[in-house]
């Protein structure tokens, strides 16, 4: 047994980590590092350092742009990155579809599409979810219907996270209404800018605009967006989503979001000294890193079986799990440890371009916002309870 | 035993809840919170004219002479609309402050007004550097003729952004955190040299950072003695704590409606949400919180009036420990247990969330009240 990284990884990583010294621009990282609000061109300005680098899509075959990395060379990454302050590359391009079109898409979809996802000229959204279909995800009603050479699609998507910045929707829509539900899915790619599509904000309690609500009203498709086979959709998804759980731990950004919290707990005071050396806050910080500790490792010998075996499998349930919840309680404790300052809540205040008096330290005011915010962590992608149904069905046999 | 509100506190419950009914749908409280003053003035001077405002205040000022318990019955109701008035700065923080500090003379001259919705007050007792240790005040009070001059920083001062008047702890003696030497002052909120930077919180309440800068008051303007206003301060957060221990049950109360009903009526995988026995077990945690905290924030609410210090600390900190744990719980659960639709703005239920919030970090968190609680324990 070894526990560290071997030779080859430790270069990786000072390969990584001098990339990120040379080209992460500061003021990006300084926005990360204090939860301030990123905007599109924040977003795009990081996703076009890496594909200029090579480096935007490391989990696509390798013929298409993929960085040919191992499972423990994408986590370095991730790790090197998130300690640096770089932002999270938005998935939905690179991450989701990307891979989808890849594996199931046609010869056309690949040049059409591809190069944009990896330079970042397209921007794409995720129309899964619905009103009445979300943990039920194959009870979606959007529903398409061919018409000559065109698909007309009526229906209504939600909690599209955004949207309101995308020039591309993929869509879960029914092709078949006469099926098993998972039988009559098919899998569509929508331009934004089609006559039919609105985009519509949700507010969320963080008081951002994040998601929105897409409705699409009689919107006519080429009959060729549509990816693989007609009704196949579910299996497209199910490999998306089973992408989509790779790397949701977020142990790098934990590890980042920790250090923050250190930080914050040995400038704040607690009867005179340091809050960090409080033995109730001490305890449970501790407690805290310890369980972060112990999902790394579970981290790392799922990255180790995936590289071996080819495929992380159910566990990555657990990963996601546990994973969602360190997130929340990072940003509980550092809710906590702002005591009163938690509380005033001015949102411009996490605006960089916002220049008024701070009220209490300056990272105060991110707090309570991220604490609201990370509820989703536990509710998107597949709620925590359909995580462990998933584990009971298929790790446990219950 | 007996648990149950007299007579008159139903009466008294079922006209606020009825005024609040008209009051507060979820527009209506949207357009107070889009207002500058942030609440509705109308709904301030109907609970001056109901009497709500005299509750806690002697009779000899126009007061009912009312006790803790009886704060608890509205602050269960406010709880539950998520009101936004002054209400527990004014009459329960500032307020307590001037009766339980005060002289006779002072009284008469201050509550009534207070009584009569005129007067809004808030406790400026918390600083930049004190966390929530009240006797950490480096606001000092300097004697001047007659008079005394102030200078220092008050931190998120609850109503402090419309109030009239603050009821100000300032050091005439003693070192930075002792407990000797603390003074309470009555400033006018626009007296020369007060500045304020008033804001929301992040449950639509006001608030406001405070400086005094060289701010001149008569002597008529020191609350009881100088320098012996640490038993009135602790007894005021204790007050406060009791009073937004009943807000959170009115709120948790809301959290449990809105969770039933929502687990009734939504539809996943052709059956409510409420068919899946871990939302069950959940829902049931949800009721059991509840009931625990209502217990709790009744037992602070009957001793909060105590003047044994101990007796009634260890009660309105247990409390606090519980309710604020319950709160935090509750809102993460029942969040989750809507899904998406818990995260939006325009659901109510993240807003109770939010107050549930507020009432955990003010006047004290868990670790405080632990802290407060652990003492007493031990010393038994
Ligand atoms: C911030 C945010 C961003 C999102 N972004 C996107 C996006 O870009 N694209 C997209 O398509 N979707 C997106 N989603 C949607 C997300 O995937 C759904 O919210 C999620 O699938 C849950 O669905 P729901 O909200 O309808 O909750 P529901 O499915 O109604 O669930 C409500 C509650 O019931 C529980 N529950 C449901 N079924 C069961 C069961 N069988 N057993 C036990 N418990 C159960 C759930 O766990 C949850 O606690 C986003 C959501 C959020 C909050």
């Amino acid at each position: 047994m070894d526990l560290s990284y071997n030779a080859e990884e430790l270069a990786f990583r000072d390969e990584v980590r001098a990339f990120l010294k040379d080209k992460l621009p500061q003021d990006l990282a300084d926005k990360v590092k204090k939860s301030q609000r990123l905007s599109k061109n924040d977003y795009m300005t990081w996703h076009r350092i890496l594909f200029d680098q090579g480096w935007i899509t490391p989990g696509w075959p390798v013929e298409y742009g993929g960085t040919g990395w191992t499972a423990i060379q994408k986590h370095i990454f991730d790790e090197e990155a998130s300690a640096a302050g770089a932002p999270r590359v938005q998935p939905f391009g690179v991450n989701l579809v990307g891979p989808v079109i890849c594996h199931f898409g046609s010869e056309e979809h690949k040049q059409r599409f591809l190069p944009k996802i990896r330079s970042g000229e397209e921007f794409w959204c995720q129309g899964f979810s619905e009103p009445g279909a979300g943990s039920d995800l194959a009870s979606l009603k959007t529903r398409a219907v061919l018409d000559g050479d065109e698909w007309v699609v009526n229906g209504q998507k939600t909690w599209t996270t955004l949207g309101h910045y995308a020039d591309w929707i993929f869509c879960l829509v029914r092709t078949d209404p006469d099926v098993k539900n998972q039988e009559g899915i098919s899998f569509l790619l929508i331009d934004m800018k089609t006559p039919g599509v609105t985009v519509r904000p949700i507010v969320t309690l963080a008081g951002d605009h994040v998601v929105n609500e897409v409705f699409l009203e009689d919107v006519r498709v080429p009959a060729g967006n549509l990816v693989g086979e007609l009704n196949r959709g579910w299996d497209y998804a199910k490999f998306l989503l089973s992408n989509e759980r790779t790397g949701i731990a977020g142990i790098g950004a934990s590890k980042a979001d920790l250090e923050h919290l250190k930080d914050m707990a040995r400038l704040e005071r607690k009867n005179g000294k340091p809050l960090i050396d409080d033995p109730l806050f001490q305890a449970r910080l501790a407690q805290l890193e310890i369980d972060l500790m112990a999902l790394e490792l579970t981290n790392m010998r799922v990255l180790v079986e995936e590289q071996e075996r080819g495929s992380p499998g159910p566990i990555s349930s657990l990963l996601k799990i546990r994973g969602s919840e360190i997130q929340q309680r990072l940003a509980e404790m550092k809710m906590d440890a702002v005591g009163p300052y938690a509380t005033p809540f001015i949102l411009e205040a996490v605006d960089a371009d916002w220049n008024g008096e701070p009220v209490g330290p300056d990272y105060a005011a991110a707090c309570a916002r991220s604490y609201f915010d990370r509820r989703k962590t536990s509710i998107y992608g597949g709620s925590n309870e359909i995580q462990k149904n998933i584990i009971t069905k298929a790790i446990l046999g219950l | 035993m007996d648990f149950s509100y007299s007579e008159e506190q139903t009466l008294i419950a079922n006209s606020l809840r009825k005024l609040l009914d008209d009051t507060y749908a979820q527009d209506q409280r949207q357009r107070y919170l889009e207002s500058d003053l942030g609440y509705s003035a109308d709904n301030w001077r109907q609970y001056a004219e109901l009497g709500l405002l005299s509750v806690p205040f002697a009779e000899e000022v126009g007061g009912f002479g009312g006790s803790s318990v009886d704060v608890l019955v509205l602050q269960t109701e406010f709880g539950r609309r998520l009101a936004l008035e002054p209400f527990v700065s004014t009459v329960v923080l500032g307020g307590g402050a001037v009766r339980l500090a005060a002289s006779a003379e002072q009284q008469a001259e201050i509550l009534p007004a207070v009584i009569a919705g005129e007067c809004r007050l808030a406790a400026a007792l918390g600083e930049p550097q004190a966390r929530f240790d009240l006797n950490d005040v480096e606001t000092t009070a300097r004697a001047d003729g007659g008079g005394w001059v102030l200078n220092g920083a008050k931190a998120v001062v609850m109503g402090g952004d419309t109030a009239d008047k603050l009821v100000v702890s300032a050091r005439t003696g003693g070192a930075a955190t002792e407990r000797e030497g603390l003074s309470l002052f009555l400033v006018d909120a626009d007296a020369a040299g007060v500045s304020r930077r008033g804001y929301r919180l992040i449950d639509g309440r006001g608030a406001a950072e405070v400086t005094l800068d060289n701010v001149t008051v008569d002597g008529a303007a020191l609350l009881g003695e100088p320098g012996a206003a640490w038993p009135v301060i602790e007894h005021v957060a204790d007050l406060g704590n009791a009073a937004l221990c009943a807000e959170a049950v009115g709120a948790m109360e809301m959290v449990n409606e809105l969770t039933l009903d929502y687990l009734k009526m939504r539809q996943q995988f052709g059956r409510p949400i409420g068919r899946f026995q871990v939302l069950q077990h959940r829902m049931v945690d949800l009721v059991m919180e509840y009931e625990n905290a209502r217990s709790i924030a009744l037992l602070a609410a009957m001793e909060a009036d105590n003047p044994d210090v101990t007796t009634r600390a260890r009660a309105v900190s247990a409390a606090k420990v519980y309710v604020a744990g319950a709160g935090r719980k509750m809102g993460q659960w029942s969040i989750q247990m809507h899904g998406g639709i818990g995260m939006t703005d325009e659901y109510m239920l993240g807003h109770y969330a939010k107050r549930l919030n507020v009432g955990e970090q003010t006047l004290g968190d868990v670790d405080h009240h632990l802290a407060r609680f652990g003492a007493i324990a031990a010393a038994a």
